[in-house]
This record gives C-alpha cells, sequence and structure tokens, in this order.
C-alpha cells in the first residue's frame, strides 16, 4: 500500500508531463511537415511563453480569466454536472458590470464603484448559470446544451444593447458602450503590467478548492456528484446544492468579465467575446475540475497563447498554427487521464524509475 | 512486487522534494533573471541587429481573407519590397483584447519595430493609446482611428482612405446600371466609416436617378458567410438588381449576386474574377502606394512625434489611397462617361459629395441648401444616421 | 425576365428558400450527432468536423476540377470530405471512450483542432473558386426568378432527405441499429449480450463524422459555396442542441433542420421588408426556440423519450 501511495504522486506529476512532452513532439513533427524546425519551434514557444519576466507576465495576463472562467465548469461538474455557457455567464457579468461602472459614474470613490461592478458580476454570471442549474433540477433540461444555447442568448443581448440603448455615438471604431469612469480602472499589480484579475483568479481558485474538500457543503457536493440517488435518500438537499453550487460557478465567470471591462477594455463591445470560456471548459476539464491544478493549466495554457506570435512572425508559420498546438496539447493531456493507474502496471514495466522521474524532474 | 522498490532506492519523500526544489528553482530563476533585466523603454533592444528598419503589422483576421486584411498585408508586402532597408515583422488573427497589446509590446521589444501598423479598427482605444504612451519612441500608425490633438500620445498617426469618394463613383454606375431602381447593401455593423460607404453609394446613384433607393441589411458581424448569403438572397427576391457590400471578405456576395444573375460591385480588393459577368466596378483600397511611401518616410528618418509626419492622414481617388475596379462588361457608355466624369471631379475637388439639401431617412435635416461638407470634414467621421434614400436604421 | 418586387410575400419565400439552402449542413450533422448519441456518447467536435469537411471538400473539388472535370470533381470532394470527417472521428471516437475521459471536454478539445487543421491546410483555397455541385432546378416552370432561384436544390439535399428513412429503419429494424439502441441504452445488458461496447461506440461516431463531413462539403460546395475560415458559424455545436430538440429522433431531425435553416434566413428576410430593429435578437431566434422548447418538453421525473440511457453518464 505504501509504495501505491507513491505511485500515485509520481503518476500526478509524470502523466500531466509526459502528456505535455508527447504533445511537443507530436507538434514538432507537425511543424516539420510544415517546413519548420521543431527545434527552434520549442526553442521560440519556450522563449515567448517562459523565457523571461516579460514572456512570464505575457503568459499570466492570458492565464488570469481562464481561472475565473474554468471554476464555471469546475464547481459544477463536482456535482456531476456538465456545463459549457461559461462565455454567456461571463458575457453577462460584464454587462451588468458596465451597467453598474456607468450608474456610477465618476462621483463615487473608485474603490467603491470596482467593488459594486464586481459585485454586479458576480450576481449576474451567477443567476445567469443559476438558472441552468434551475432547469436542470425542476425541468430536467440537459444542462450542458441549455448552458450552451444561454451563451448565443447573451451574446446576442450584448451586441443589441451596444448597437442601441448603450452605444456610445463617440467612439466610432465598433458599437460600444460608454466608457467606465477612470477611477474605476482595475489596475497592475506593483511593478508589472499584470492586472489584478490574476489575484482574482487564484485567490478565487484557492477558495473553491477549500470550499469543496474542506466543508460541508463542498462534502454535499461531492457526494451528491458520485451518486445523485444516494445523496438523495441521505436527504442531502440536491435542489439547494444545484442552485448554489450553479450560481458559485456561474459568479466566477461573471468576475471574469467584470475584470476584463475593468482591467482591459473599460467599454463593453464584441471583444468580449474571446473565447475566455471555452477556453475555461477545457482548462476545468484537463485540471479534472481541481481548483489548484486549474491555475497551473490555466498558466499552461497562457503560455501556449503567447507563443502563438512568435510562430508567426519567427518562423513564418500561418496562423492556424497555434490552434492545431492547443488541440494537440488538449487531447494529449485529455487522455492521458485514463492512464492514472495504469502507468506503472503497463508501460513502464522495465524502466528505471530512478532515472525517469530525475530526467523528468528538469 | 518488491523489486520495484530495489530499482527506486530513493523514499517517495526525498523524490517529492526534489521534484519542488528543482521545479521552483527554475521557477525562481526565470523569475530572477527576468527582474535583473533593466526594463526596456522606448524602442527596445538591439536585437534586429541595427541594421534593418523593422516594421511590425498586425491583422485582426487571417491574411488571406480576400478583404480588408488582405488589402493591408498586400500593402505591407509592397511596402517591403519596394523600401530597401525595411524588414516586415507580421501577426495575424490577433483579436482586438490584451493580445495585442501583447503583440505590439513583442514586436517592439523582442523583434526591435520601430513602427507598427495596428489595422484592425478595435485596437486603437485603448490598446495603441497605451503603448503609445509607455514607448514614446515608436511610430504607431492606426487604420480608420482619429487622433485628437492634445488628448492623444503625440507618436500616433491614424490613417484611412476616403474610400466613400469611391462608392460615390461605384453608386454612379449602379445608379446607371440598375433597372428596378433598387440597390442592395451588405453590411455589417453601423460604424461611421461604413455608414459613408452606405451614404455616398446612395449619393452616387440618386446623383443619376433621384428615385433609387438603397436598401441595407445589417449582418451582425464582420465574418458571417452564410448571413451575407441570405441577406444578398432576400434582397435580390424584393427585387435588388445590383448589389454592393462592406463586410471583411465580400467574395461570398459577389458569387451570390452572380449566381442570381444580378449586378455587383465590389470593395475592399477587386473581385471581379468571382463575377465575370454582373461585376460593374469596385471601390479597392491601394494600400501599396500609401505604405510605400510611409516606408521611404520612416526610412528617412522621419517621426510622427517631431512633426514630419501628420498625425491625421487621410487621402481619396486623389491621393492614391483608394481607387476603382476597371468597368466590367455590363457597363454602359453612359455609365462610363459619367462615372469618368465624377471620378474627374472628386479628383480635382470640384464634385462635393455630401452637400445641402442632405435629409437623414427619418426626415432630419443634415445640411440645408447650399452648404457642404468637404469630404476631409472631422465630422462625417462621427457619422450616424443613413441619409433619404437608403432603406434600413441604424436605431 | 421583369424582376419584381415581392414585397411581405418575400418573407414565406425567403423563409421557403432559406429553408432548402441553409438546412442541408444542419441535416447531415445532426443526423451523424443522432448517430453518435444513440449510442451513448456526445460529439460536439462536429463544429470541428463541419469546418474540416468544407474545407477539404472545396480543396479536393478545386485541385480535381482540370482532371476529373466539373461535373465529377465536387464529388470528389463530397466523398474526401467525409472521410476527413471519418478520420477526426476515429480521434473521437478512441479517445472518448477510455477511462476517465469526458466525451464533451473531448469534444470541445476537437473543435479546436479540427478548425485548426482546416484553417491551416485551407490556406491557398480561400481565393480560388471550385467547381460547385450542380444544382437540380425543380421550378423552372414558374415565371418569377425568384421562386426559380428558391428551389435550386442541392443533390446533398436530396441524399440527407432520403437518408433519414433509411436512418429510422436502420435504428427500428436491423441488427445492427439495435446494437447501437443497446449500447446507448444500457451498456451492461448489450455487453451481456455479447457485443463490444466500444466498437459499436467507435462505428458510430465514425459515421457520424463521415455525416458531419458532407455535411461542411454542403457549406463550401453548395450554399454559401465558398471556403472561409469563418464558414461554419456554429452549425456544429447547434446540431448537438437540435438532435436533443429532436429527441434522437432521424424523422424529428429532419423536420428540426428544416426549422433552423429557415430561422437562419428570418433576421435578413425581415431587414429586406423594413422589419430593421432587434436583428441580433433575430438571428438568435433559433437558439431561443430550442431553449424554450426544451423548457416545455422536459420533464424531471423521467428521461425524456428516446433519450438514449447511457448518455452523458460516465462508464
Amino acid at each position: 500500500m505504501v509504495h501505491q501511495s507513491w505511485q500515485r504522486s509520481l503518476e500526478s506529476v509524470l502523466i500531466p508531463c509526459l502528456a505535455v512532452l508527447a504533445a511537443l513532439v507530436l507538434f514538432g513533427g507537425f511543424c516539420a511537415l510544415a517546413g519548420a524546425n521543431p527545434l527552434e519551434v520549442y526553442a521560440a514557444i519556450y522563449k515567448a511563453a517562459f523565457g523571461s519576466w516579460n514572456a512570464w507576465q505575457n503568459t499570466l495576463i492570458r492565464a488570469s480569466p481562464l481561472m475565473l472562467t474554468g471554476l464555471c465548469t469546475a464547481l459544477p461538474a463536482r456535482l456531476g454536472l456538465v456545463i459549457i455557457g461559461n462565455e454567456g455567464a461571463l458575457v453577462f457579468g460584464a454587462l451588468l458590470a458596465v451597467l453598474v461602472g456607468l450608474a456610477c459614474g465618476s462621483g463615487l470613490p473608485g474603490g467603491l464603484v470596482i467593488g459594486l461592478m464586481a459585485l454586479a458580476s458576480l450576481l449576474a454570471g451567477g443567476l445567469w448559470i443559476m438558472v441552468v442549474g434551475a432547469l436542470r433540477h425542476y425541468r430536467g433540461v440537459n444542462e450542458t446544451i441549455s448552458s450552451l444555447l444561454m451563451n448565443y442568448l447573451a451574446i446576442a443581448l450584448m451586441n443589441h444593447l451596444v448597437e442601441g440603448p448603450l452605444r456610445d455615438p463617440n467612439f466610432v471604431t465598433k458599437p460600444s458602450s460608454y466608457e467606465i469612469a477612470q477611477t474605476a480602472w482595475l489596475g497592475a499589480l506593483p511593478g508589472s503590467r499584470i492586472h489584478f484579475g490574476l489575484i482574482y483568479g487564484a485567490l478565487a481558485c484557492l477558495i473553491a478548492y477549500f470550499l469543496i474538500q474542506r466543508t460541508t457543503f463542498g462534502f454535499a457536493t461531492r457526494s451528491t456528484g458520485e451518486n445523485i440517488r444516494a445523496a438523495r435518500m441521505a436527504g442531502l438537499p440536491v435542489g439547494q446544492l444545484t442552485l448554489a453550487i450553479c450560481f458559485l460557478g456561474g459568479s466566477c465567470a461573471g468576475l471574469a468579465g467584470m475584470v476584463e471591462i475593468a482591467a482591459v477594455q473599460r467599454r463593453l463591445n464584441e471583444s468580449i467575446v474571446s473565447n475566455y470560456g471555452y477556453a475555461g471548459v477545457l482548462v476545468a476539464f484537463v485540471s479534472r475540475h481541481n481548483p489548484l491544478a486549474m491555475v497551473l493549466v490555466s498558466v499552461l495554457l497562457g503560455g501556449i497563447l503567447a507563443s502563438g506570435g512568435i510562430l508567426q512572425r519567427s518562423l513564418n508559420l500561418p496562423d492556424a498554427t497555434v490552434l492545431v498546438f492547443q488541440g494537440i496539447v488538449f487531447l494529449c493531456v485529455l487522455y492521458s487521464d485514463s492512464l492514472y493507474g495504469r502507468l506503472f502496471s503497463g508501460f513502464f514495466k522495465k524502466i528505471d524509475y530512478k532515472s525517469v522521474a530525475i530526467h523528468r524532474a528538469r | 512486487m518488491p523489486d520495484r522498490n530495489m530499482s527506486f532506492p530513493l523514499s517517495r519523500r526525498q523524490v517529492v522534494r526534489g521534484l519542488l526544489a528543482t521545479s521552483a528553482f527554475g521557477l525562481t530563476a526565470k523569475f530572477g533573471t527576468g527582474c535583473s533585466q533593466p526594463t526596456p523603454t522606448g524602442t527596445g533592444d538591439n536585437k534586429a541587429g541595427g541594421k534593418d528598419y523593422v516594421v511590425g503589422f498586425i491583422y485582426v483576421g487571417p491574411k488571406d481573407d480576400f478583404g480588408y486584411n488582405q488589402a493591408h498585408a498586400e500593402g505591407a508586402a509592397a511596402m517591403a519590397k519596394n523600401v530597401p532597408g525595411l524588414k516586415l515583422v507580421e501577426e495575424a488573427s490577433v483579436p482586438e483584447t490584451t493580445a495585442v497589446a501583447e503583440t505590439m509590446r513583442n514586436m517592439i521589444q523582442q523583434d526591435g519595430a520601430k513602427a507598427l501598423f495596428p489595422t484592425s479598427f478595435g485596437y486603437f482605444d485603448p490598446y495603441i493609446l497605451e503603448m503609445a504612451k509607455e514607448f514614446p519612441d515608436v511610430q504607431f500608425f492606426h487604420a480608420g482611428g482619429l487622433y485628437q490633438d492634445g488628448v492623444h500620445p503625440k507618436n500616433i498617426s491614424s490613417y484611412f482612405g476616403y474610400i466613400d469618394e469611391a462608392q460615390y463613383v461605384a453608386g454612379v454606375v449602379a445608379g446607371h446600371t440598375s433597372k428596378s431602381g433598387k440597390l442592395g447593401f451588405v453590411a455589417a455593423k453601423p460604424i461611421p466609416q461604413l455608414l459613408r460607404n452606405v451614404n455616398s453609394f446612395t449619393l452616387g446613384a440618386r446623383s443619376v436617378n433621384p428615385k433609387i433607393t438603397t436598401q441595407v441589411i445589417f449582418t451582425g458581424d464582420w465574418s458571417v458567410p452564410v448571413k451575407e448569403a441570405e441577406a444578398t438572397n432576400s434582397m435580390v427576391d424584393q427585387g435588388v438588381d445590383v448589389i454592393t457590400c462592406h463586410v471583411d471578405s465580400p467574395k461570398v456576395v459577389m458569387e451570390t449576386a452572380e449566381k442570381r444573375g444580378i449586378f455587383c460591385s465590389g470593395y475592399h480588393a477587386n473581385q471581379s474574377s468571382l463575377a465575370p459577368k454582373g461585376y460593374l466596378t469596385g471601390a479597392e483600397w491601394d494600400w501599396s502606394s500609401i505604405y510605400t511611401s510611409l516606408g521611404k518616410q520612416l526610412i528617412a528618418g522621419k517621426s510622427i512625434a517631431k512633426g514630419d509626419i501628420p498625425h491625421i492622414l487621410r487621402g481619396g481617388l486623389a491621393d492614391n489611397f483608394c481607387k476603382l475596379s476597371p468597368f466590367g462588361p455590363a457597363v454602359s457608355a453612359a455609365a462610363k462617361a459619367d462615372a469618368e466624369k465624377a471620378l474627374a471631379g472628386i479628383k480635382s475637388g470640384q464634385l462635393t459629395i455630401y452637400k445641402g439639401p442632405l435629409k437623414t431617412n427619418t426626415g432630419k435635416l443634415i445640411l440645408p441648401a447650399g452648404k457642404d461638407l468637404k469630404i476631409t470634414d472631422i465630422e462625417l467621421e462621427k457619422m450616424d444616421y443613413l441619409i433619404e434614400g437608403v432603406k434600413g436604421s441604424v436605431k | 425576365m421583369a424582376t419584381e418586387a415581392l414585397g411581405w410575400w418575400g418573407v414565406p419565400l425567403a423563409i421557403i428558400a432559406g429553408t432548402l439552402r441553409g438546412s442541408v449542413p444542419f441535416l447531415f450533422v445532426s443526423l451523424g450527432e443522432c448517430l453518435t448519441e444513440k449510442s451513448g456518447k456526445i460529439n460536439l467536435g462536429l463544429e470541428g468536423t463541419l469546418r474540416l469537411g468544407a474545407m477539404s471538400a472545396y480543396g479536393v473539388s478545386y485541385l480535381c476540377a482540370q482532371v476529373l472535370g466539373v461535373g465529377l470533381a465536387p464529388w470528389l470532394g463530397v466523398l474526401m470530405a467525409g472521410i476527413a470527417g471519418m478520420g477526426l472521428g476515429l480521434i473521437h471516437g478512441w479517445l472518448s471512450q477510455q477511462r476517465r475521459v469526458n466525451d464533451v471536454a473531448v469534444g470541445i478539445a476537437m473543435i479546436i483542432f479540427g478548425s485548426g487543421i482546416a484553417n491551416f491546410l485551407g490556406k491557398p483555397f480561400i481565393q480560388p473558386q471550385a467547381p460547385q455541385l450542380a444544382t437540380l432546378d425543380v421550378a423552372n416552370w414558374s415565371s418569377l426568378p425568384q421562386v426559380q432561384a428558391a428551389f435550386k436544390i442541392s443533390p446533398l439535399f436530396l441524399l440527407g432527405v432520403a437518408l433519414v428513412p433509411v436512418l429510422d429503419w436502420f435504428f427500428k429494424s436491423t441488427r445492427w441499429g439495435l446494437y447501437v439502441r443497446a449500447v446507448g441504452d444500457s451498456p451492461q445488458a448489450a455487453k451481456a449480450m455479447g457485443i463490444s461496447i466500444v466498437k459499436v461506440r467507435l462505428a458510430s461516431i465514425v459515421m457520424g463524422s463521415f455525416l458531419a463531413g458532407l455535411g461542411g462539403a454542403a457549406l463550401s460546395l453548395y450554399y454559401p459555396g465558398l471556403w472561409t475560415e469563418r464558414i461554419s458559424s456554429g452549425q456544429g455545436l447547434m446540431a448537438v442542441a437540435l438532435v436533443i430538440f429532436a429527441r434522437w429522433q432521424p424523422w424529428q431531425c429532419l423536420w428540426a433542420s428544416l426549422l433552423f435553416g429557415g430561422a437562419q434566413a428570418l433576421g435578413p428576410a425581415f431587414q429586406s421588408v423594413g422589419i430593421d430593429s432587434y436583428y441580433y435578437l433575430f438571428n438568435a431566434t433559433p437558439y431561443i426556440l430550442t431553449l424554450v422548447i426544451m423548457i416545455f418538453t422536459c420533464s424531471p421525473q423521467r428521461t425524456l423519450a428516446g433519450a438514449p440511457g447511457a448518455l452523458g453518464k460516465e462508464d
């Protein structure tokens, strides 16, 4: 039993590493077919994603919304719900945040406005996904599909409003809402250009982890997720749990929308829809709905996204290359999940573990 | 499984500690080396070799979309070809989020770019404005934005072509060719640049036949092929017989129009090969000449901030910012004559497109009789109305 | 051939025409998804399959036009689209059946991967014009050009419609159909019957992806009839909802596809007769409609009639 538990810890380090390694090899092969030197590609990716403080900032900036949108899938998943409405919750959260931000104007102190905007986005995103949960619980509507449909609804609503009642006629480059007051802008962490969204994201993941792993609520949620019949029979309030966990998940995605507005875009327009939601779904699944692992996976994906540019600029690969890269990494990492518990009984029977472990640790 | 333990003499704790230590070291080492570097300012470091003048181009979509982005990319390629000593770095499919800010930063810091051309409308505010503030020695050229003196950083120049001049002439041709008196316009989103095109196309057509109307349909997005085809088809069903568009990739509109046997007028680039029978003419960008001339000025050491290059760079048909596609086979001699006349009038400045009396399609008077708005008027860059004769609304 | 305005009559005509034109990809993707879901797995990746299918069909049609002529080349393209779809289906079918691997997540990764490959390989095909599938012009009797244009029916549409009874018969009356249903409804029972769950699901997903690939060919070789990176704006994802809407029944997939295809035409058709506000909301009608119908027809007491029992459950 003892060595089974170290096997498990070793596996949880080895498997993701191996998966990423396999993805890199596959992608290298792809690049070689496309006429680029794989080694150059690896060097460029490393340099652009993790090679310097500057690159790290780029990576972390891209990672921060993913932590929040990822929770929108990860939390309900612990109760057994597969929700992909992250994009919609993010858009709706951003919409409400902008409305509150504009309503407050510049009269109120900035911190207060930011707080109110955050609150509005938490409520908005939370309620948005809670609707999905309620439909699931009270009407038996498939939550994956309804949340998918609600994405389109939120985007249509947002587009309608920014081209209509919310539109700032003096902003000529695209139909957008008015700008929120400068006092309500979310600044950057000292000594960097990374905005506070990263802290929000990391904190939210930490809180989510403790909520799920260390509280009765989390225990009840996990029990329901494992066996809903047993949970019902044990008298757990499944309906309330469903609504609560959906609310929490949605509120995180909503907050991501608010951060995107307050820290980056300052006004609402179609740019708010930039695939943070669907990327968040993948982040959640790849990290097996573990909020702490999500922080790492978000950083990994942030790094991949950050390296997209250099593949074009230095290696002359087309813009679609980074999509292929993302696809390969996700497929490999998703596949690697199935290796847990099989790694040592299967492939590695005859391999010297010491050298493998130490090699990988580097 | 005792033999397994044999081959692995280290204890579990040692391994975990080792793993943590190495990875933590790696992380701090990276942070450490990163922090110890001086914060780069200005034009970045000398990685470019100090020889070539590096110019960065950023596109919102793929470089080969047969439309807006391709027009810019071809202009950029011409600039690199025609200006010796100039090196081009490009990045495509960059969304209008922090992604574009990071791309600009990398072009400056890693590639040593000294001038940037982020070509999408939405890059301007806030991304270009912020980057320009942070890197005062880099020159930023933006297509379609509106530089405001005293408000925006000094190293920004916003350039754009008065392509509505070309649309006016295309409208003249369309007005001559249409039998039903109904023109169609497939539009993406109601922004001023687009509304100018709708309105001037209509004005051009109504200068030939004052009864002509233009139906406009907004698809709601810059590239939604099915909706664009659907919009074209439904307008043809309503009797529209000349169609033009302002979307990112006009290919689908042109092909659909040709299939339905009506006439079409191109946009962004020359699409005559897509509609050999029905293609009348088209409003095309001519970025090659502009980019080449800007490239030569940059190489010569001219700068926006010093005032050598104007902050607001605009031009129309006369200044080679845009041009017309060659007339197609369906254009009558009379239409050609009128179009040539309008073209000459616009080039010489004799012909003013927006002149009073001009009313919106909701009946509001924009310009009283006798007044006019020159094409260069900044007022036009805030256009938020459709003129009389256009069917549609901007809400 | 005087072109006359149809006025308000244009709206129903546009919807009928839009239905005939726009429903083809929906039909193929939903039939494919229906087959996939009947076996107990969801494939969200059909969006990626649709794009890769569109690109392959267009590319092959363009490249082979010289050799095969404009009549045959598109058909080879259609076939290639299906084969490319099968390739993606193979990955999805294998991966989504691994232990602890969720099919929804694999699907989203497959959207990214499929679109990436399609965009990467599709660069040279954006500009050129590839020969299109010939259409059957069944309304040439009409004197109205609008009606003539509306009833230019694609052979792919007829193929799709013909597939509906075939698939229905397959599910209801064949041994293989029974296997698929058994695997989808109660894997344990199927196992007891000696059916290989993995093989049946793999076959269903691969065939489903083949159909989705054909749907892509309909986009690039019939309507709108070109290859761009934005060719599919979510039709593949919608099809997943559409199958639930259709209760996993091929005939209802047909009606639902027609409805969704028609709904696409709604926004532009209304604008062309002067109803020009709220177009974003009009464009969202298919989604709202599906949601509303799901709310009214679902019930917490029982699973949906026709729903495969193993759908959305981990094995």
